[in-house]
This record gives C-alpha cells, structure tokens and sequence, in this order.
C-alpha cells in the first residue's frame, strides 16, 4: 500500500447498535483464502506461520487477537491478520507454497465483519440461521459457515459473550439490519441461557 | 340467558376488569378471559352470520377448534379478519367485529339464503351458474362472493406495522401439548437429561384434566400439574413455551411452531409472533383430543354447544351460557358437564341419551342422585328457537323423527357425540391411522409411523391424541411413551394412581334420531363454518363423489378455515352410510399444516421491509444513489439505469450520458462484473473445456474474450479472460452470472475432473471496478497520473498493473461499447476514492458517470450481443454468427458434441441480424417478424423475433438486433414485425448488426 493512500473505506463506516446485545462492523482485517491440501506440510506452513498460530482441526478456528486460522473446507483455510499486514503476508504465504499446487488470494476487501458482544448472542443468532446454535451445537472455537436468513455467512463465538460474523461485503447492510432486528428490544427468547 | 357466575372461574382474576368492544358496543371482562367467554358474560351469544346461508351462529367450542366465533381484530393497519375468539386473549382495548352479515349482526338480509336452502344444495354453483359461459366471470361469481365468504380481507394499501421473527432450536425430543400426557412425558425424558422442547398452544398448562375432574395420587389434577410444572422448570435441559401451537410437522424431524408472543399485550415491544423451526430428533404429539358435535336438526342455533365446552367456561371463566341447559350425548363424559353445571347451581332439565344402558354406570348414577332426568334412548328431534335456543323438541331415537315425545324448555344445549384424537401432527409427515370400533374414532396406528431417513419412526404420540382417555390411561401411556423414547424399561418408574369414574362404552351416532327423514338432515349440521348438512353429504354420494377426497371438494365439507376440526369425522361416517362402506374403508381426508392458521407475519419473519431479500450495495452505491441513480436490480445487486439531474426524464438522461460518452468521457461501475480466479497447472486445460474458444495460449499480459456454454451447447455466459501468470487466469462473468458461473466450474472440478490441479476463487467483491470510456479516457487517466496508459505499452486487450494516483490497481484496456476504454479493478475499499477521484481530477475533459443502460445502448449500437438479451437458453454461438469464437482446433470443449446435433446444425435456424426500422422508430422489446398464415395451432406464423431494441442517439433513430431465420442470408429485405395487438406490424429491413465503428478505429486509438 503505498503510503499517499488514505485507509480504506468500510461498506457500513463503522456502524453499531446495543439491543439485546451490542452489534459493532468491524475494523478492515487482511482476510486470506487459502485452499491447498491441509495435510501438506507447506501448506501448514504457510498459515501457522504467517500467524503463529496452531492448526484447527476441521470446523475448528484457532485465534489470538486479529490474528486467526480459519477452517473453511477440507481444502481451504480462512488467514486474518492485521489489514496492512495483508501484502507481507501474501507474500510470505506464496514464499512457503513455492512448487506446491495452491492457490492464496486476499478477499479482506471482499468481506465485512461484525462483532457481537452480549449474554444472549446464541439467541439473536439462532433467529437468523438454520445452524444448532446450542452450546454443544457450536461450541465456542468452532467456526460455522451457514446463512444469516438469505445470505451465506461465517461465524464463530470467541467466549459465550463475543462472537464475529463474517460476510460479503455487498450485503454488509442487510446483515446489520437483519442484526438490529433480531436483537431489538423485547424480542428475548432465553432459549439458550438456561 | 348467558352471564359471569357469581363465584368460579380458575383463570380469571375478577379484581382486574378488561375492557373492550363488539361490533362498537363497550363490554367488560376479565384479565384471564379469552374473547369467547368475556362474550358470554355479557350475554353475546350470537356471534356471527354462517358462509353460505347466513344463518345466526354463537360459540360452540372453547378453543382451537372453534367454527363459529372467527371475528375480526383491531382496525386500520392492524386489521386481522377470522380470528377465533375462544383463542384470543382480552386485553384492554381489544376491538372486534362479527362477520359476514349486512346490514347488522342482528338483522341480515342474507338470511334469506337460508329459505331457499333447499335450492342451495351441494354442488349447486356448479350446476346451475354454468350458463351462458361470460355470466361466471361477470355477474354471478361477483353475486356469489358478495353474499358468501368470511372476513373480509385488509386493505390493500395497509401496512402491517408489527415485526415477526423466526427461530431455530435443535433438541432431541419436541414434545407438542401441555397437558397431562405432555408434562409427564416431558419431566420422564427430561430426567435423562436430553434437549427437550415442550409447547403448549395454550396459555395455561395442563389440558383438561383440571377441568374434567379426578385425583392423581390423591391431589387434584391442578395441584399435580402445579408439580409437574415445578420439576420442569428445575430441569436446565427442558424448555417449556406457551402461547406455541405446534404447527406443522415435516421430513427429516422438522416441524414449525407459533408462538404469539404480545397478541395479548398490543403494546409491548418485541416482535408479535415467532415462528419457531425445530428439529427434532423425536417428536411426540400429546396433543389430546377434540369432542365432536351431534347432527340434529337445528345443532347450529346459538345456545348450542359442546357439552365440554360448556363445562370448561363455567369451571375455567365462571361463565354460564345459560340457565337451562339439556344435554345429549351417546356416552357418558357429556355427564360431567351435568354435574358441573348442578353443582354451580344450575338447571340441568334432563340428559338426553341415545344409548339405553342396561344398568346406570357410575357417572350416570352420580347425575341421577343429584336429582337430573336422564332419557335413555332419546334424542333431539330439533331445536327450538330463532337467533338462540329456546327449547328442544324430544323424540324417540330410533326413529325417523317427527314424532316430538316431549318439549323441554332450555335456553342452552350440550352436546357431545364422543371425541376424536387430535391426529393431525401424527398425520402431516405420512403418519396413518387406525379405526377404533370400540371408541368409534380414527386414532394413530403406531405401526405405520412417519418414518425418518434409516426408516425409524420419528413421531410417536401419547395420552389423548393416542385415544387413551381416562386419567390413569393418559399417565400410564406417558410412562410408556418415555420409557420408548429413551429406552429404559418401562416399570423402573410406575405412573402415578389416578382415580377417576369408570366410564360405560359410547354407542357411535352420526345421525340424531338415527333414521332422521330428509327435513331433518337438511337441517342437521355437520360444517358449521361452510355450512354443511348431512343432507349435502348424502347427496354428494349419490351423485357419484364416493371418495372422501371427491366428497370433501364437492361439498366444502371441512374446507373452511377451521380444515374440519369438528366435521371431518361425522362427515365421513355419513358418507360411509350412504356409500354403504365401512368407515375406515372410506378413509379420512389428508390433515395438512398447519394445526390452525398461522400469520402471514410469523412466516415471512425477517423478510420483510429492509430484510425482504438481501440487496448487493458495491462501493460506488451511496454515491450513486446521492446522484439521482435510478435503479434497476441486475441479480441482487442494484445498478443504476441512469443518473438523472434535476428536470430530466429517464430518456433525457440516458441520450446525455450516451453522447458524453461518445464525445468525451463516461464513468461505469462495473464493480458487479464477475471476477474468478482460475489457478493450477491445470487451468489453462480447463478453461479450453469450459470455453468454445482457446484460453491456453492467451499470453500473461493479454485478454481474451471467450464464449462459456452448457453441455447442450447454450451459450450460458461470456466474458473477457485476461491472464495473469504462468498458471493463474482472471475470468471476467457477466454480472448476474458469476456465482453461477463459480458453481459450474467447482462442479465439473469436483464432479467430473477431480484429478485436475485447477483451484477457483470467487473474486467479485474483492475489487471495486471503473470503466473509463471515450475519447478522453486516456487523457483522465493521463491527468490522475502514476501508470503508463500509453497504445504503446497499453495495447488494445493488454492488461497493466500498478497504482494510479496513489492507488494500487490493474488496468485492462477493453471495450464493451466501442470507444477507448480502461476497466479499473480496486480493492473495494479504495474504489469510492478512485471514483472521487476520477470525477475531480479534471473538469475539462467531460468526465460524466453513465449508467446500465447507456451501456446497452452502446454495446447495441457495437452489435455486441448481451447474455439474456440475445440469449435466452436456446441460443447457441452460431445463431449469433460467433463461429470466430469457437476453436476448429480443440478436440473438445463443453457443448461441442452437442453443437453438432442436426437441429444444432440445421442452416435454417434463426440468426442474429441488425434490424432498422423503415420509418426510424424504436421496434417494440421481442416482437415477432410474421409471415402469411398459421401454423397447425391456428397462431399466426412467425419466423425470426427482436432481442434487443434501442432509440440510438448516435445515429438518432430506433436500431434494433434480432434473430432471424436465414438472417444474414437476407441483408436488405423488409421484413414485418407485430406490435403487442397482434395485428399491425412495422417495417424493418435486415443489416449487419455492427450499426457503428464497423472497422472499430475508434476503440483502438
């Protein structure tokens, strides 16, 4: 990125809203698709290294603050990092899959990002998709790719009280709505809290 | 008279009054009542006007079942009509209004129907409207819809201002029904600590039972259920929901329930009803059963009730519907309604009983010592009275009636002909039924349930709705339902003792007397809400319609909103008799979800308002849309059509944009065009199979156009191939088609050439992308500065990267609308900047954004053909004269073998062609070029169609391309095309479809 460039813009400019439980858009993150076969050694390599961090297992998301591996697929892994980070690390990424069938490409643009914070997340969640949002249904750490009502989205839940979502950029505007109303006021439905 | 008793009434709280309105008149209630009973209190007993005769009806039953009492809700946006007032719940100013009857409730002129019912038999409509054909549509159908029908709907222009949601829950056992049977099989599983669900329609729990009387475990039922209810909610794993109707049971251990949530309090916050969607590894239906009418003449005046309807507004709202109440049944529960009654200090003048019993059972004993005349043998000849009951008339009732015993004055009738289980959930997924001879009632046949994906059964039921009706039957088949569920042997935990009276068995009576003559089943119901007698039923079977199905549709028996609750049985058992069929042989109708009618509201949950579909926004959006964008969706996302100014109109608008463009400079957001990565040692293989072009020799630094097609040789999408490195191609799709596109190709990777090292990455929203096109193109980009956009280094179908004006980007210089044009991916969250940009950078060279349609225009005016313009499914390359674009060289490539087909092949097949109009007007969008005759159907005879049609400012005159038969064999001929009547035509003659820059000098400046 050179350094004339102002950051970059988010589809929602950072939208929030505190009902049932607080609902933030994200700060931009470096998103890297990374599909390959896992088993390889390069290819694990090239995520735990750009990251420091663990392999998940499958459904498995292994994180430490904006860092992050994703398991998406069973050949395909989800990179976060910092976003002025994302160049570097494409870069060390392509370093460690050299000669290797992969294929690593940057969606951090692609994709918005929301924080859920609050005691009844699994409830707001549970309205908008088909997932079992129950604590044994996904556990904290467990990475969902499912739909939020009409649209495909990832989530998974960093403790009981926080979880992120991650969707195209494009609809960044119908999630949040789809967010406030399943989180407005007087809609709780105390089906995971017991 | 029908009033509130002076004392009584388990669910109301009488210190809090609820006020409300009926037809504008003030009543009061109490917070606990529902509308039925607060009605009755105020002596409200006719409550609405029957569909087809407009007979006077009061309320026959206290809750879901309920035909009769369906008014209308609150007003304006928040009109709801058929409402049941046994089911709604009285809160301070509740508004409701009766049905189906003009002028008034009171005096309805429609009534008149009903002297003429014996004109007004089943099938009517259909034999006597028929002719002459044109009086259907015109004259009676608007007549007949006039004086039949319900509620009358909202209005069109109301808007629903409440939310609704979904919600889904996974448990292992979703147990439907709070009464006895459900409680106890809910705490049994629930104490092994599995997920269970347990929903209950109502507001209270515990069914009947603290209704209908007896002891478990020497307590009161109520005081067992208030245990019940205690050990539930002590247990973390079971969640409990009322006001939760389970709705619809489905495949797979799906089922839907609703649950109205504020309903009862209007003003609170939150959404009004939630649809839940479960799934349950095991459903268990516990949910009861429902007392079916008897079919006497005059069973439908208002006073008339089920005789445990009756008890449950005297015992659970201390409302009497009346002070004289005969009751008539062929069993023995309807007794229970007589000794509550008498022992809350009312007439009870006699009990009629079909049955002669040869000696009294217990109830019959109970009801005798307390001093109640019970007729054996007896039945109702009819009722007495106009708009309510005033008497019976009594008659023998093995015989054919006529012949009135006895007169008994009344201003209230019981009745009960026994109980069906409620089998409808059983039934929804494929769950069959079995006949009870001893019980006379269809009930679950638990060797045919609905099975799941290895075969299992994944609904079971239990208590009343598995025909178990005494108390102790109900706890011991929850015992055993439990045990069954989670597979522990069922004597670990005995059911509870429950003590209640034995009762004798019912004698089956689907007629009142049982040999009634014609005047009597003429005016004998069966479907109070579609008006049907048993005289329709009968009628229907000689005139042919012997199945139920056939019988169902033909007399609207059990077709009303109720779906039959009360009618579905006595109906077939009359069919039956007239069919001279077993019941069971005749079968039952199909029960269908949902249970009773859920909102529109509650099933479309979030997809409504803002919510209603997902809209895809790209970066460029909100500065679109604060620059007069008028949309148009393409796929989900919206672009703009154009970008009006102040005092234009939409045609203004598009000419302005199209001769900027061609004179200047115009900006497009292309941000919506498809963008896959292609990658592996592979993927120049693939791309020659998923191309009819070559894409293998494309060299890093070029772009390519290619045509994508089916594997029966359509032509499905095209776009232009740059590629990017050794191994890695960048594949542009047309807007709507990328995510389809991606799915074709991870299919023929997945599916067919798994072994191929080819990867796909969905890159479309990763990059904002601006067109720059026309003369000034290079200028602009030249002005922003930072890339070398020279023809030297930037040839035409050249790619470059590196950052302009600071912002890293790529530059493909390709065309889509004949000018000097540069497509601009950028990361999208720098693609607003580099638009902002762009518009500022200098104003002297014209620089003005155009939107979807300038595009059109232009690329028509190029004759370049548009995936679903030019395309339609049918369409294959050679139709667009694209032969250029299919490579004689490949051995193979999607759609080639299917190309070759004879009727692929054929030369006559219709061609693309330019068309201009002879007199230089705009051709009408898909008008059909006519010939002289018809066809074989009697159509007109047609030989090629438009495909696209614009006016062109360029040239200033309508230019239009089609497909033509022989097409480019007829350059220079007129031919006729047909305007929407069908019968004028407009002339056009056949030219190349290149109507602008034939030799294209102006894109390769």
């Amino acid at each position: 990125m050179s350094e004339t460039q102002a950051t970059p813009a988010m589809a929602l400019g950072g939208a929030a809203f505190n009902g049932l439980i607080s609902i933030r858009e994200a700060a931009p993150q470096a998103m890297i698709a990374l599909r390959g076969d896992l088993a390889s050694i390069e290819v694990k390599n090239a995520a735990t290294g750009v990251t420091g961090l663990d392999m998940p297992g499958p459904r498995g998301a292994n994180w430490v603050g904006d860092r992050a591996i994703l398991w998406m697929s069973p050949d395909e892994l989800l990179i976060l990092c910092p976003y002025d980070e994302a160049d570097s690390a494409l870069a060390g990424m392509a370093g460690c899959l050299d000669g290797r069938h992969a294929l690593v490409t940057d969606m951090s643009d692609a994709r918005s990002s929301f924080d859920l914070r609050g005691a009844g997340l699994r409830d707001v969640l549970a309205k908008l998709t088909p997932a079992d949002m129950s604590r044994t249904g996904l556990p904290v750490g467990e990475l969902r790719r499912s739909r939020l009502a009409q649209t495909p989205a990832a989530f998974w839940l960093k403790s009981e009280t926080s979880a992120q979502i991650i969707c195209f950029r494009s609809v960044a505007q119908y999630v949040f709505d789809l967010l406030k109303t399943a989180a407005q006021p007087g809609s709780a439905v105390a089906f995971f809290d017991r | 008279m029908s009033t509130r008793l002076a004392t009584g009434g388990r669910l109301i709280d009488r210190t809090t009054p609820r006020h409300f309105t009926f037809n504008g008149k003030r009543l009061t209630g109490y917070a606990g009542d529902t509308l039925a009973s607060a009605l009755l209190a105020n002596d409200q007993m006719l409550v609405g006007r029957s569909f087809k005769y407009h007979r006077p009806r009061g309320i026959v039953a206290s809750g879901a079942e309920e035909p009769n009492a369906l008014v209308g809700l609150g007003r304006g946006d928040r009109f709801e009509p058929n409402q049941r007032a046994t089911t709604t719940e009285v809160f301070d100013g509740l508004e409701a209004t009766s049905q189906n009857h003009w002028p008034s409730l009171n005096f309805d002129i429609g009534a008149i129907n009903a002297r003429f019912a014996s004109f007004l038999p089943a099938g009517f409509y259909y034999k006597t409207f028929t002719w002459p054909r044109s009086f259907w549509k015109h004259l009676y159908e608007p007549i007949i819809r006039k004086s039949a029908g319900l509620g009358r709907a909202p209005d069109p222009e109301a808007r629903d201002p409440d939310s609704y949601e979904h919600f889904h829950a996974h448990v292992d056992v979703l147990i439907i029904g709070g009464g006895i049977a459900g409680m106890e099989t809910a705490k049994r599983i629930g104490e092994t600590g599995v997920r269970v669900l347990l929903i209950e329609q109502d507001v209270d729990w515990g069914g009947r039972a603290p209704v209908d009387g007896g002891e478990i475990g020497d307590q009161p039922p109520e005081d067992y259920i208030g245990g019940l209810l205690a050990s539930l909610n002590a247990m973390d794993n079971v969640s409990l929901r009322t006001r939760c109707m389970g709705a619809g049971v489905y495949d797979h251990g799906y089922a839907l329930a609703y649950e109205r949530l504020t309903d009862h309090t209007p003003a609170a916050k939150g959404p009004r009803h939630r649809l839940w969607r479960i799934r349950a590894a095991q459903i268990i239906t516990a949910t009861g059963a429902l007392e079916r009418p008897l079919a006497f003449a005059g069973n439908d005046l208002p006073g008339v009730m089920l005789a445990s309807a009756l008890r449950d507004y005297v015992v659970n709202w201390g409302v009497s519907p009346g002070d004289r109440t005969v009751i008539v049944t062929n069993n023995d529960d309807a007794y229970r309604s007589a000794l509550i009654l008498r022992r809350a200090g009312l007439a009870v003048p006699a009990i009629v009983d079909a049955r002669v019993l040869p000696q009294d059972s217990p109830l019959m004993a109970e009801a005798r010592a307390l001093g109640i005349r019970i007729l054996q043998g007896h039945a109702i000849d009819h009722v007495i009275g106009q708009k309510r009951v005033t008497g019976v008339a009594l008659c023998a009732h093995a015989g054919a009636g006529g012949a009135v015993i006895d007169e008994i004055a009344c201003d209230a009738v019981a009745m009960s002909g026994g109980w069906s289980p409620v089998v409808h959930l059983w039934s929804h997924c494929g769950g069959k039924l079995c006949w009870d001879e001893t019980r006379a009632m269809f009930r679950p046949d638990h060797n045919r349930p609905p099975t799941g994906d290895k075969g299992q059964a994944f609904v079971t039921t239990t208590g009343a709705a598995n025909g178990m009706f005494t108390l102790q039957e109900v706890l011991d088949d929850a015992v055993a339902t439990a045990a069954q569920i989670t597979k522990t042997p069922p004597m670990t935990s005995a059911a509870p003792q429950a003590q209640a009276q034995e009762e004798a068995p019912l004698a089956p009576v689907w007629m009142m007397p049982q040999g009634a003559g014609v005047h009597h089943r003429a005016k004998a119901w069966l479907d109070f809400q579609n008006d049907v007698k048993v005289s329709d039923v009968q009628l229907a079977a000689r005139e042919g319609f012997e199945s139920v199905e056939h019988a169902k549709r033909y007399t609207t028996l059990g077709m009303a909103t109720d779906q039959g609750k009360l009618s579905n049985i006595n109906g077939l058992a009359i069919l039956s008799g007239a069919l001279g069929a077993d019941i069971p042989d005749v079968g039952t109708t199909t029960f269908r979800p949902p249970y009773t009618p859920i909102s529109m509201g509650a099933i479309a949950g979030p997809g409504r308002g803002d919510t209603f579909q997902p809209i895809r926004r790209t970066p460029i959006h909100d500065w679109l849309a604060a620059n007069g964008a008028e949309w148009e969706p393409v796929g989900q996302w919206r672009r703009p059509y154009c970008l009006k100014r102040p005092g234009e109109t939409t045609h203004d608008a598009v000419t302005r944009e199209v001769t900027n463009t061609r004179k200047n400079v115009g900006l497009l957001d292309a941000s919506t065009l498809g963008k896959l990565i292609v990658k592996g040692p592979d993927a120049g293989r693939f791309l020659d199979m998923l191309y009819t072009n070559m894409m293998s020799t494309l060299k890093p630094g070029r772009c390519r156009y290619g045509l994508m097609c089916n594997e029966n040789g359509f032509l499905m999408d095209d776009g232009v191939v740059a590629r990017l490195d050794a191994d890695t191609y960048l594949c542009h799709t047309t807007s709507g088609g990328a995510d389809h596109i991606h799915a074709h190709m991870e299919d023929w990777l997945q599916c067919e050439w798994w072994d191929w090292q080819v990867y796909v990455a969905n890159v479309t929203e990763q990059y904002g992308q601006i067109a720059v096109v026309g003369p000034n193109a290079r200028k602009l980009l030249e002005a922003v500065g930072g890339l070398d956009v020279s023809r030297e280094t930037l040839p035409f179908m050249g790619w470059v990267e590196g950052a302009l004006g600071g912002i890293p980007v790529r530059i493909f210089r390709i065309s889509f609308s004949g000018e000097l044009s540069f497509e601009i991916p950028v990361k999208a969250g720098y693609a607003r900047h580099l638009w902002d940009h762009l518009l500022s950078a200098c104003r002297d060279f014209g620089v003005m954004p155009y939107g979807t349609e300038a595009l059109h225009v232009m690329r028509a005016e190029k004759g370049f053909i548009m995936i679903g313009d030019e395309t339609d499914g049918t369409v294959i390359p050679q139709d667009l004269g694209m032969d250029w674009a299919i490579s004689k060289k490949k051995t193979d490539y999607l759609g080639k073998r299917a190309q070759a087909r004879p009727d692929m092949a054929r030369p006559d097949r219709w061609k693309l062609v330019g068309l201009e109009t002879c007199d230089g007007a705009v051709l009408p969008d898909g008008a059909y070029a006519v010939a002289e005759g018809r066809n074989a159907n009697g159509q007109r005879k047609v030989f090629g169609r438009v495909t696209s049609t614009y006016y062109s400012p360029t040239l200033g005159r309508g230019i239009a391309m089609g497909l033509v038969q022989n097409g480019p064999d007829r350059l220079g001929e007129v031919i006729h095309f047909a305007k929407s009547d069908g019968v004028t035509t407009i002339e056009a003659r056949i030219v190349d479809p290149v109507f602008y820059d034939k030799d294209g000098e102006k894109q390769n400046v």
